[in-house]
């Protein structure tokens, strides 16, 4: 009998799939192609205090084996949330988490204030990595005294289980990592998308609105990869890998590389029900190799 | 609401039009093919392409429970890939997404196709002709040879055609087109390229005719999830095509 079940901080997760922070809108835009319940976490999309329009379009790039994206944090606000999103997906049985943005600490923990009296937001992500806006995000995730503040002020805010998420863009994103598990964060997930840009030749001119955008899909997998295995052997607080993820074996790659779960992302908009094919993939592969608990295939990689 | 989901279809023939365009003539490999809109679309994954990594969106041309027809135009590497799909291969297809037409319409409808934009007008045009409406298409391309299944058009309802080389019917642009003038008109329905569309809204505009327009900005998910096929709303500020549209009235749109 496997044992699917996962833990990042004080929660528990049925098992190690999550989908990624705006891949996967609230839930419901999934809910006909796959049962919701048989994932490990909803990421819902990334939240901010106030409402944002986001970028103007374009703001998708289309790239070999992935894509640009520079939605640019579109989102309702954090009120809207409560009000209007909550109600609708707090039943499920599954767990919540809430991906919070800001251009401020001041942002961050205001979301986190009004996000405390709902209950069944189980976790957050703490989005210190997003490529697309200008003010804020990715600033202080490429810095280790930006990452440290905001996680610290954060940390104060909420006190169920935390997950910071990181930018690769960065020199060395094991600093950053530490940083945030300096700072009091229960888990680090990685990695967010990477800085990219892409041309139309016979115009002349950039594809996306905002000249530069997030590259993502599984053209970063290797790379992601590398940089989880690295993360994990940083830092001591669960990491949860992302980027590039197709499919269950993807999954298990990153959790060989030292992932305690996954996050399912770009793949969820050529595969809706990829999410579900890889919790059924990580559970046959581990009876296949005689894991019973997910500790088992964590960081299990050999011959290193 | 029916039900999005996955399903395999067997392309049962690819009826090629010209250099440029296929028509995909799918069956479900199981089960049937669910009840669809006109205006609705389709996410095809692309098979045999190195450098295409997302669905394609597709418009749906024709469907019963049995069929499924697209509509394809040779623009990229993707719909390149799509057109050279071999008989009996297998796709899967992600379906019925968006919000297609208002079929609830009095009077007079003027349907106006420019290019493949003339796709999901067939389905349209059938609809409205059962519900008693009377239909007349106004078709528009280069030529006459990139003017597609004009023989099924005309079964449904009285074609009027436009050719920028004036090689069949009206020679010019769809909105130069002498129809347009018509008082009779009280409705259109558009989808084409961007200018022709814009040039359409702003007729309607000026003449206080009802208007809707099919719009195709570049989507990833086609499920509202991804937000990148936003368009600009007076309303909602930015909406997803792929959910809120890809039909909207002209009303709603800032351009």
């Amino acid at each position: 009998m496997v044992n699917l079940n996962v833990k990042i901080g004080s929660l528990t997760l049925k098992n190690p799939v999550m989908t990624a922070s705006g891949t996967f809108g609230y839930g419901e835009e999934f809910a006909d192609f796959i049962d919701l319940s048989r994932l490990g976490g909803i990421i819902v999309k990334g939240t901010t205090l106030n409402p944002r329009q986001g970028n103007p379009y374009p703001r998708m790039a289309e790239t070999p084996s992935g894509m640009l994206n520079a939605v640019g944090l579109q989102n309702k606000g954090v009120d809207y949330f409560a009000q209007h999103i909550y109600p609708g997906i707090k039943d499920l049985d599954t767990r919540v988490i809430v991906n919070v943005s800001g251009a401020s600490i001041e942002d961050y923990v205001g979301v986190c204030e009004r996000l405390r009296g709902l209950d069944k937001v189980a976790a957050i992500e703490v989005n210190i990595s997003c490529p697309n806006v200008k003010q804020g995000g990715m600033s202080f995730g490429t810095t280790c005294d930006g990452c440290e503040s905001v996680v610290s002020a954060v940390r104060r805010a909420w006190d169920r289980t935390m997950i910071v998420k990181l930018t690769p863009n960065v020199t060395d994103i094991t600093e950053i990592a530490r940083a945030a598990e300096g700072a009091g964060t229960d888990a680090v997930s990685l990695t967010n998308t990477f800085l990219g840009m892409a041309i139309d030749v016979e115009r002349q001119r950039p594809v996306l609105s905002t000249i530069t955008g997030g590259l993502s899909g599984a053209c970063i997998r290797p790379i992601a990869v590398r940089m989880v295995w690295q993360v994990a052997n940083a830092v001591s607080v669960p990491v949860v890998g992302l980027g590039g993820i197709m499919n269950g074996r993807d999954a298990v790659e990153f959790m060989l590389a030292g992932a305690t779960a996954v996050q399912i992302g770009t793949a969820n908009f050529i595969d809706p029900q990829v999410t579900v094919k890889a919790v059924e993939y990580i559970q046959d592969y581990m009876q296949r190799h005689g894991m019973a608990s997910c500790a088992e295939l964590t960081g299990a990689m050999k011959g290193v | 609401m029916v039900m999005k989901q996955v399903m395999d279809f067997t392309v049962k023939a690819n009826d090629k039009h010209g250099d440029n365009y296929s028509l995909l003539k799918l069956a479900p490999v199981k089960g049937s093919v669910p009840p669809v809109k006109p205006g609705q679309f389709v996410q095809v994954e692309v098979p045999n392409s190195k450098t295409t990594y997302l669905r394609r969106p597709i418009s749906i041309n024709y469907a019963d429970t049995h069929e499924l027809w697209l509509l394809v135009r040779r623009a990229g590497a993707g719909t390149r890939s799509l057109c050279d799909t071999q008989e009996g291969s297998v796709l899967s297809v992600v379906l019925p997404l968006g919000n297609g037409f208002t079929t609830d319409v009095k009077g007079t409808a003027l349907l106006i196709g420019g290019g493949v934009g003339i796709a999901p007008l067939l389905m349209l045009g059938s609809k409205l002709a059962v519900r008693g409406v009377d239909v007349q298409f106004l078709l528009g391309a280069r030529s006459m040879s990139d003017l597609l299944e004009l023989d099924l058009f005309r079964q449904t309802a009285p074609v009027h055609v436009a050719t920028e080389d004036g090689s069949l019917g009206h020679k010019g642009l769809v909105t130069t087109h002498p129809v347009l003038q018509s008082d009779e008109i009280t409705h259109i329905a558009c989808c084409g390229p961007m200018p022709m569309m814009k040039a359409v809204a702003a007729i309607a505009r000026e003449r206080g005719i009802n208007c809707e327009v099919s719009l195709e900005n570049m989507m990833a998910c086609g499920l509202g999830a991804c937000l990148c096929c936003v368009e600009d709303t007076k309303d909602e500020g930015n909406v997803c095509v792929c959910t809120d549209g890809p039909v909207f009235n002209i009303n709603r749109l800032k351009w």
